[in-house]
């Protein structure tokens, strides 16, 4: 038999996703037993067993000089910047990939515009943004948006030309002005794309928000990583890092949810 | 006058002549079936009905009225593919042919109701009320076309044009929808015109069957000249003309 045509059953299927993480965990393990038998103070690799007494030390004690939790409160400062970075993204990028979507004017005078913005670098215009809106939470929420619009707005567009030119032309004949056409045809039909490039976006929202928190910040997780590097408190950057997979994938995962739950018509593909 | 008059028509995409001298003049309430080999103009002719399209010479009036610049109420369309609204329940689906009309596309309070239940009553007419709250995504290809024949005509246009409306259904189905958009015709007196490949589905649906074809053809440049109507047929009566007497024959003439 074909390799292509063997299918796993379900409990087999549920074994070979759970065997990547086991692997994971099992070869970091062992690399840490290994090294802290050599030295037992060595902080590279922190035993699993302290990393979770340090994980649950970081979300249950506060902090002994301002009383609050840091770690609750980084998550929040985080989650705030991402939010409205990725929200202000996709409000903006919805408006203009309907207009460069549906209006040929307007594609005319903004779509290579797009294009070539979406070339620049986010990360190098940086220091501009930190000089321009200063150190505060605008620039981290500004570098996010200057990260993530134009893909979305490139995106969006595109997606947009795809609607079936047949259909605009159906609106039309049953006597939809542009707007009724923008808002009861393009628009809903946006809609479930439009979570899907947010989806998609997120990643470089993360690295561009962790990226801005490093260099400037007093509160965030990306922040807090960058900070205990420099005791090489191994434990606390994994935790950090495991949490912000986590909610990563929890965004990820409501979004998705979401799309089926409002959008149950644009079932394939999402 | 006759209602929808297409005068010296000539299309071109680019350099490339698609139509030539098309003219036809059709009264209200007759069936057009369109037929002719592929890349032909059919599809293109009717781009022009619709106005989706503007000619490069000659003019197409509707009713006497000046010659549309893009697609509008007077025009109905149902397409092979895509003609209904996918994000759209069966009934909302029906209900745009009303409502899209409106400053804001929709309707609300009474007047919401009021649109429902006609649109339930169409549903109903259609054949599709047990399907009404579903998204047409689930819905066979025939009961798709139906919807998409229901909606075009809520909005009450002057005009129904199909193109290829049955191209992609099994032959029973197919049979189906004939019963079907004759019904409706009856019902309505709507002028149709059909563009299709079947020529049985044309003769037995239209009134008159139209033929574009290159009356011209230069065999080292197929694309040098355009199609135009080669034949007219009347297609009443099985396609076999002149079966119906105008004159009453058993009738003594007074001399």
């Amino acid at each position: 038999m074909r390799i292509i045509n063997i299918l796993p059953g379900r409990p087999l299927a549920l074994f070979l996703a759970l065997l990547p993480f086991a692997a994971v965990f099992i070869a970091y393990a062992i690399g840490s037993e290994l090294r802290l038998a050599e030295n037992p103070a060595d902080k590279l690799l922190p035993a699993p067993s302290t990393v979770w007494d340090t994980a649950v030390r970081l979300v249950t004690q506060p902090d002994r000089r301002s009383g609050d939790i840091l770690f609750w409160q980084d998550t929040w400062a985080s989650l705030k910047r991402l939010g409205l970075g990725v929200g202000i993204s996709a409000l903006v990028g919805m408006i203009f990939g309907l207009a460069i979507g549906l209006l040929p004017l307007v594609r005319s005078c903004l779509a290579q515009f797009v294009a070539v913005l979406s070339m620049i670098p986010p990360l190098a215009l940086l220091p501009i943004l930190f000089i321009v809106f200063g150190l505060g939470e605008l620039s981290k929420v500004v570098l996010i948006v200057v990260g993530t619009l134009p893909f979305l707005i490139r995106d969006l567009s595109q997606r947009v030309l795809e609607i079936p030119q047949e259909l605009i032309v159906k609106a039309q004949t049953l006597g939809a002005s542009s707007w009724v056409i923008a808002m009861r045809v393009a628009l809903p039909q946006l809609m479930p794309r439009l979570i899907l490039a947010v989806r998609l976006s997120l990643g470089p929202a993360w690295l561009f928000l962790i990226a801005a928190e490093a260099i400037a910040s007093d509160a965030g997780l990306g922040y807090r990583i960058f900070l205990v590097r420099r005791y090489l408190a191994m434990d606390v950057i994994l935790t950090y890092v495991i949490w912000i997979t986590l909610l990563a994938f929890a965004i990820d995962w409501v979004l998705r949810w979401a799309s089926r739950r409002f959008f149950p018509w644009a079932e394939q593909g999402l | 006058m006759s209602f929808v008059v297409v005068q010296d028509v000539f299309q071109n995409y680019g350099r490339r002549p698609i139509l030539e001298r098309v003219n036809v003049a059709v009264d209200e309430g007759e069936f057009i079936s369109i037929v002719g080999a592929s890349g032909c103009g059919k599809s293109t002719f009717l781009r022009l009905l619709l106005a989706q399209e503007r000619p490069t010479r000659g003019e197409i009036r509707i009713a006497g009225a000046a010659p549309a610049r893009e697609p509008g109420l007077d025009r109905g369309i149902v397409f092979q593919r895509y003609s209904v609204f996918p994000h759209l329940t069966v009934r909302e689906n029906i209900v745009t042919g009303e409502s899209f009309r409106r400053g804001c596309g929709r309707f609300f309070g009474a007047e919401r109701k009021a649109t429902l239940a006609r649109a339930d009553d169409v549903l109903g007419r259609i054949g599709l009320d047990h399907v009404a709250d579903q998204y047409p995504a689930t819905l066979s290809g025939g009961m798709q076309q139906r919807l998409a024949i229901g909606q075009a005509l809520s909005a009450k246009p002057r005009v129904l044009l199909l193109d290829e409306p049955f191209g992609a259904l099994d032959p029973g189905t197919r049979l189906s929808m004939h019963d079907f958009l004759q019904d409706l015709r009856a019902e309505t007196g709507m002028t149709v015109f059909m563009v299709t490949h079947d020529l049985e589905e044309a003769f037995k649906l239209g009134d008159r069957v139209l033929v574009f074809d290159k009356p011209r053809w230069d065999p080292q440049d197929p694309n040098l000249y355009g199609a135009t109507i080669t034949y007219d047929f009347d297609a009443r009566d099985g396609g076999i003309p002149f079966q119906t007497l105008k004159e009453d024959t058993h009738v003594f003439q007074p001399a």
